[in-house]
C-alpha cells in the first residue's frame, strides 16, 4: 500500500495510490463484511439505531412521569393492542423499562464502545491489517443485530400480563419464570444469549488480535491506552457473559421444562438468580465504561499535546478495576436479606474500587497540567465526561455502604447513581470519540459549531434531567414507577423538562451528522495536529479499504 | 390513673430492653394517659372522646392516628431524607450528612476545580509550549494513598453502622410475619395471636376522605408500640416484593421460600409510608406500606381490637418457639441487645441526627 513500514511512523504520505482497492460490491460489502472497518461502521450505524429507539422510550417514560397520575400508558398500550385496559397499559410501563435498560446496555454502548470503536481501531492502533478472526467479526455483528430484532419483537408478544417483557432488564425470577407466563419473556431471554454470544465471539477475537497481531516494536506497554481498554473489556466479557448464559438458561429450563433452580417449592432459590446475574452484572458496568476510559485517554493526550501522565498506573488501573469488579456483585443485592459479615466484605470491596477509579481521574488531569488545550469538540465532551464521571463515581461510593444502602436501595438515587456514570459517563465518551474518528472514519470534518452546541444543551439537559433524581431518591421515590404521590412532583417534572432540552441537543447532533456528510470539510490525515501520536492519523482519512499491507515499524 | 401506673412499668420495661426507649420514657408517659391520646389526634377527637367514656377501667382506646405533613412521608420539592425516628435511622443519617456528604461534595468540587484551573492556565493561548512531564512518582504515590486513608475513615463507622443494623433483636422484641402478595401486603402477628390480615392501598377518593396521601394510604396498617423493639419476619408469596419505609431506615425483600429478618424500634408516635421497592408485575407501584406507630397502651388496645391478646408473657415460652425463627443473622454482633449500650440516655429521642 503504502511507504510506511520499516521506518517510525510517517506523516502526510501521498494517498492518490490507495485506490485501488478491490472493495467487493455493495450487497457482499455490507451483509458479508469481513473488513473491519466497515464491520465497526455497521455496528456504529447500529447502535445509532437502537439509541434512537431507546433514547425515544425513556422519553416517553419521561412524559409520562412530568405529572402525577397515568396519563399516556393506556393509549400506547392500545397501539400494540387495541383491546388493552389498565392492567395492559400497567404493563407496558415495565415493558419500556426492561427495554430501555436492555437496549441501552446491550445493544447501544456496547455495540458502540467494542463493536464500533473496538473495531474500527484497535487494528489501526496497533499497526494491524486486519481483526485476527474476520469472518467471526462479521457473525458477531448479525448475531447482535438478530437479538436486537428479538428484543423488539418480543414488544409484540404476549408476556403475562400485557403484551412484551415486563421484567426489567434484570429478568429476576420468580417474575420472569412463574410470573410472566408467553413467549415474551423467552424471546427476551433468547435476545440476550445471542447478543451475550455475540459479545464473548467479539472478545476472543479482540484478545487474539491485540495478543498476535501487534506490528513489530508495539509492545504491550506501548500499545495506545484505547487498546488496553479494550483488552480489558475483553477480558470481563468473556469471563462474566458464560455466567449470564448459565443464569438465563436456566431461567429458560425454569420457564419450560419444570426445573426449579429459582423456585423454593422444588428446592431451588431466587437469589441464586440474583448471585449469578449479578456476577456478570457487576462486570457488565465496568464493560461498558472502561472502553469509554480508553476514548477519554486518546482525546486528552490529543487535544493537550501532551502524552497521558502516568501512563503505566494508567493501563493497571484498568486492569485492577477489572480484577475488582469481579468480586464486589453482591452490593446490588444488599436488600435480598444476606448475613451482615457478607455485607461488611461486600461494602468494604466496593469502596476499593474507588482508588484504581480516583487514579484514572487525576491522571488525566495531571495530564492538561502543563499542556496547551484546545477546546474541540471531542475535548469538551471529555472534559464533561471527567466531572460527571466523577460525580456519579462519589455517588456510588454513598451506595456502597450497605449500611446507607438500606435506605437509598432500589431508588431513584441509584437510577441517579447508574445515569451519571452511564449516560453522562460512557455516553459523554462516545460522543468523544465519535467526534474525535468521526474525520477519520469519513474523511469529512464535521461542523465545530454545532459539535458545541450538542454539548452544551446535552450537558444542561442531562444534568437538569438527573441531578434531581438524587433529591427523588433520598426523598423515597421507588424505581419502576409509572405513578407517584403528589410530594415527588416538582422534581418527577424539572427531570422531564431536562429530557427536552437534552432531546433538543439531540437533533444537533443528527444536523450535524447530516451536514457532515453533505457538506463536511474534507478531512486532513491528521485533522488534530502534532498531539494525535497514534498509528491512525499515519493513514489517509477516510483509511484504504486494507492498511499496513507491510507493516510499520514502531519504534 | 392505672393506665398511666401500667404504662410507666411499660416504658420502664422497654428502658430495660432498648436503649432507644431511654429517653422516651418521660415523653411519652404524659402522652399516654387517654386525654392527652385525643388531643394528640385532634381529627378524631370526637369518636376518641367517646370511646374514652365507654372504655373500661382506664383502658386506652385505639383511634387511627392521621399522618403529619412531612412526617413518614415526602414533602414538596423536598431534597433531603425522610426525617428518621428510629436509633439505626439516626445513626445512619448521621453517618452520611456528617461524613458521606461532605466527603463525596469536598471531591466533587475539587475536581471540578482542578479542571477549571487547567482549563484557564493550561490553554493553548496561555500556555503554547506543552511541557512533556509523563510521571511523577510522588504525587502518583500521594493520589493513590489519600483516596485510601479517605475510604478508611468513611470504612469505620460503616461497619459499625451495618453491625448496628443487624444486632440480634432482643428477647422481648414483637414479632410480626409480613408477606408480600401481588399487590398487597399480610401481617400477622404471631405472639398476640392475630392471625394474617390484608393491607391493601386506598383508591384516590378514600385516601383522599381519610386525609392521606394516595398512593401511601392503606385500609389497614401495621401497628406497633413506640419505644419497642420490632422484628419483622418477611417473605413473599409469589414473586419478590420488598417491605421498605424510608423514614424507619428499613428495607428488605420478600423472598418467595425465605424468611428475611430485619428489625426496627419507632422513638416517635405517627404514621411512617413505604412502598414495594423491588420490581414485582403489573401493580408494583400500587403496594404502599403505612406503619402506625403509637403509645404501649393504645397499641394494646389496638390488639385487643384485632381480637389478639396483647400480653402474652404468661405464654410466651410456648409462643416463642412456636414462631418460625427464620435466618437469623450470622453473627453476634458487638454490643448486646439487652443493655442499653448504645445510646446515651441526655439525647432526646425525637430529634434526629444526635444518637451516638
Amino acid at each position: 500500500m503504502t511507504d510506511i513500514a520499516a521506518t517510525a511512523p510517517v506523516h502526510g504520505h501521498d494517498h492518490a495510490h490507495d485506490d485501488h482497492d478491490h472493495k467487493p460490491g455493495f450487497f457482499v460489502r455490507w451483509f458479508m463484511s469481513t473488513n473491519h472497518k466497515d464491520i465497526g461502521t455497521l455496528y456504529l450505524i447500529f447502535a445509532i439505531v437502537a439509541g434512537i429507539i431507546g433514547g425515544v422510550l425513556s422519553g416517553m417514560m419521561r412524559l409520562e412521569l412530568a405529572e402525577p397520575g397515568i396519563q399516556y400508558l393506556h393509549g400506547w398500550a392500545q397501539f400494540f393492542d387495541a383491546s388493552a385496559g389498565d392492567t395492559q397499559a400497567k404493563h407496558f410501563w415495565n415493558v419500556m423499562i426492561s427495554a430501555h435498560g436492555l437496549i441501552m446496555i446491550f445493544f447501544m454502548v456496547m455495540p458502540a464502545m467494542i463493536g464500533g470503536f473496538g473495531n474500527w481501531f484497535v487494528p489501526l492502533m496497533i499497526g494491524a491489517p486486519d481483526m485476527a478472526f474476520p469472518r467471526m467479526n462479521n457473525i458477531s455483528y448479525w448475531l447482535t443485530t438478530v437479538a436486537f430484532v428479538m428484543l423488539v419483537a418480543s414488544m409484540f408478544y404476549p408476556g403475562g400480563s400485557g403484551l412484551g417483557a415486563g421484567t426489567g432488564w434484570t429478568l429476576y425470577a420468580p417474575l420472569s419464570t412463574t410470573g410472566s407466563v408467553g413467549p415474551a419473556v423467552d424471546m427476551a431471554i433468547f435476545s440476550v444469549h445471542l447478543a451475550g454470544a455475540a459479545s464473548i465471539l467479539g472478545a476472543i477475537n479482540f484478545i487474539t488480535t491485540i495478543f498476535n497481531m501487534r506490528a513489530p516494536g508495539m509492545t504491550l506497554h506501548k500499545m495506545p491506552l484505547f487498546v488496553w481498554s479494550i483488552l480489558v473489556t475483553a477480558f470481563l466479557l468473556l469471563l462474566s457473559l458464560p455466567v449470564l448464559a448459565a443464569a438465563i438458561t436456566m431461567l429458560l429450563t425454569d420457564r419450560n421444562f419444570g426445573t426449579t433452580f429459582y423456585d423454593a417449592t422444588g428446592g431451588g432459590d431466587p437469589v441464586l438468580y440474583q448471585h449469578l446475574f449479578w456476577f456478570f452484572g457487576h462486570p457488565e458496568v465496568y464493560i461498558m465504561i472502561l472502553p469509554g476510559f480508553g476514548i477519554v485517554s486518546q482525546v486528552i493526550s490529543t487535544f493537550s499535546r501532551k502524552p497521558v501522565f502516568g501512563y503505566l498506573g494508567m493501563a493497571y488501573a484498568m486492569v485492577a478495576i477489572g480484577v475488582v469488579g469481579f468480586i464486589v456483585w453482591a452490593h446490588h443485592m444488599f436488600t435480598v436479606g444476606m448475613s451482615v459479615n457478607l455485607k461488611m466484605y461486600f461494602t468494604a470491596a466496593t469502596m476499593v474500587i474507588a482508588v484504581p477509579t480516583g487514579i484514572k481521574i487525576f491522571s488525566w488531569i495531571a495530564t492538561m497540567w502543563g499542556g496547551s488545550l484546545s477546546f474541540k469538540t471531542p475535548m469538551v465532551w471529555s472534559l464533561g465526561f471527567i466531572f460527571m464521571f466523577t460525580v456519579g463515581g462519589v455517588t456510588g461510593v454513598v451506595l456502597a455502604n450497605g449500611g446507607v444502602d438500606t435506605n437509598l436501595h432500589d431508588t431513584y438515587y441509584v437510577v441517579a447513581h447508574f445515569h451519571y456514570v452511564l449516560s453522562l459517563g460512557a455516553v459523554f465518551s462516545l460522543f468523544a470519540g465519535f467526534y474525535y474518528w468521526y474525520p477519520k472514519m469519513s474523511g469529512r470534518m464535521y461542523s465545530e459549531t454545532l459539535g458545541q452546541l450538542h454539548f452544551w444543551i446535552f450537558f444542561v439537559g442531562v444534568n437538569l434531567m438527573f441531578f434531581p433524581q438524587h433529591f427523588l431518591g433520598q426523598q423515597g421515590m421507588p424505581r419502576r414507577y409509572p405513578d407517584y404521590p403528589e410530594a415527588f412532583a416538582y422534581w418527577h417534572h424539572i427531570s422531564s423538562i431536562g429530557y427536552a432540552v437534552m432531546a433538543v441537543g439531540m437533533l444537533f447532533f443528527f444536523v450535524n451528522l447530516v451536514y457532515s456528510m453533505v457538506a463536511g470539510k474534507k478531512a486532513a490525515d491528521n485533522p488534530w495536529g502534532e498531539g494525535a501520536t497514534t498509528l491512525e492519523w499515519t493513514l489517509s482519512s477516510p483509511p484504504p479499504f486494507h492498511q499496513f499491507n507491510e507493516l510499520p515499524r514502531i519504534a | 390513673m392505672k393506665s398511666l401506673k401500667t404504662l410507666v412499668i411499660a416504658a420502664a420495661l422497654s428502658l430495660g430492653a432498648m436503649g432507644a426507649g431511654h429517653a422516651q420514657a418521660p415523653a411519652a408517659a404524659p402522652a399516654a394517659a387517654p386525654a392527652a391520646t385525643t388531643t394528640a389526634t385532634p381529627a378524631a377527637a370526637d369518636a376518641a372522646a367517646s370511646t374514652d367514656a365507654a372504655a373500661p377501667a382506664g383502658d386506652a382506646a385505639y383511634t387511627p392516628l392521621k399522618p403529619v405533613a412531612g412526617v413518614g412521608q415526602p414533602i414538596d420539592a423536598g431534597i433531603d431524607f425522610q426525617p428518621q425516628v428510629s436509633p439505626v435511622g439516626e445513626q445512619a443519617y448521621w453517618f452520611n450528612h456528617a461524613l458521606l456528604l461532605p466527603v463525596i461534595t469536598f471531591i466533587s468540587l475539587l475536581v471540578l476545580g482542578l479542571l477549571l484551573w487547567v482549563i484557564f492556565r493550561y490553554r493553548a493561548a496561555a500556555n503554547p509550549v506543552p511541557s512533556k512531564t509523563t510521571h511523577n512518582t510522588f504525587i502518583e504515590v500521594i493520589w493513590t494513598a489519600i483516596p485510601v486513608l479517605i475510604l478508611a475513615v468513611i470504612a469505620v463507622p460503616s461497619i459499625r453502622l451495618l453491625a448496628q443494623q443487624y444486632e440480634p433483636p432482643s428477647k422481648d422484641a414483637l414479632t410480626i410475619k409480613v408477606t408480600g402478595y401481588q399487590w398487597y401486603w399480610g401481617y400477622a402477628y404471631p405472639d398476640q395471636g392475630i392471625g394474617e390480615y390484608v393491607s391493601k392501598m386506598l383508591n384516590e377518593e378514600q385516601a383522599k376522605a381519610a386525609g392521606e396521601p394516595y398512593l401511601l394510604a392503606v385500609d389497614n396498617r401495621l401497628v406497633v408500640p413506640v419505644g419497642q423493639q420490632v422484628k419483622l419476619i418477611i417473605t413473599g408469596a409469589d414473586v419478590i416484593h420488598s417491605f421498605a419505609v424510608p423514614a424507619l431506615w428499613t428495607k428488605m425483600d420478600a423472598v418467595p421460600g425465605r424468611a428475611n429478618e430485619t428489625t426496627f424500634t419507632v422513638n416517635k408516635p405517627g404514621v411512617y409510608y413505604g412502598q414495594c421497592s423491588e420490581l414485582c408485575g403489573v401493580d408494583h407501584a400500587y403496594m404502599p406500606i403505612a406503619v402506625e406507630a403509637v403509645p404501649m397502651e393504645q397499641w394494646k388496645a389496638w390488639v385487643r381490637s384485632k381480637g389478639g391478646n396483647p400480653d402474652p408473657e404468661a405464654a410466651e415460652p410456648a409462643a416463642a418457639a412456636a414462631v418460625p425463627a427464620g435466618p437469623v443473622p450470622a453473627v453476634s454482633t458487638t454490643a448486646p441487645a439487652q443493655t442499653p449500650a448504645t445510646a446515651p440516655g441526655a439525647t432526646p429521642a425525637a430529634s434526629p441526627a444526635t444518637t451516638n
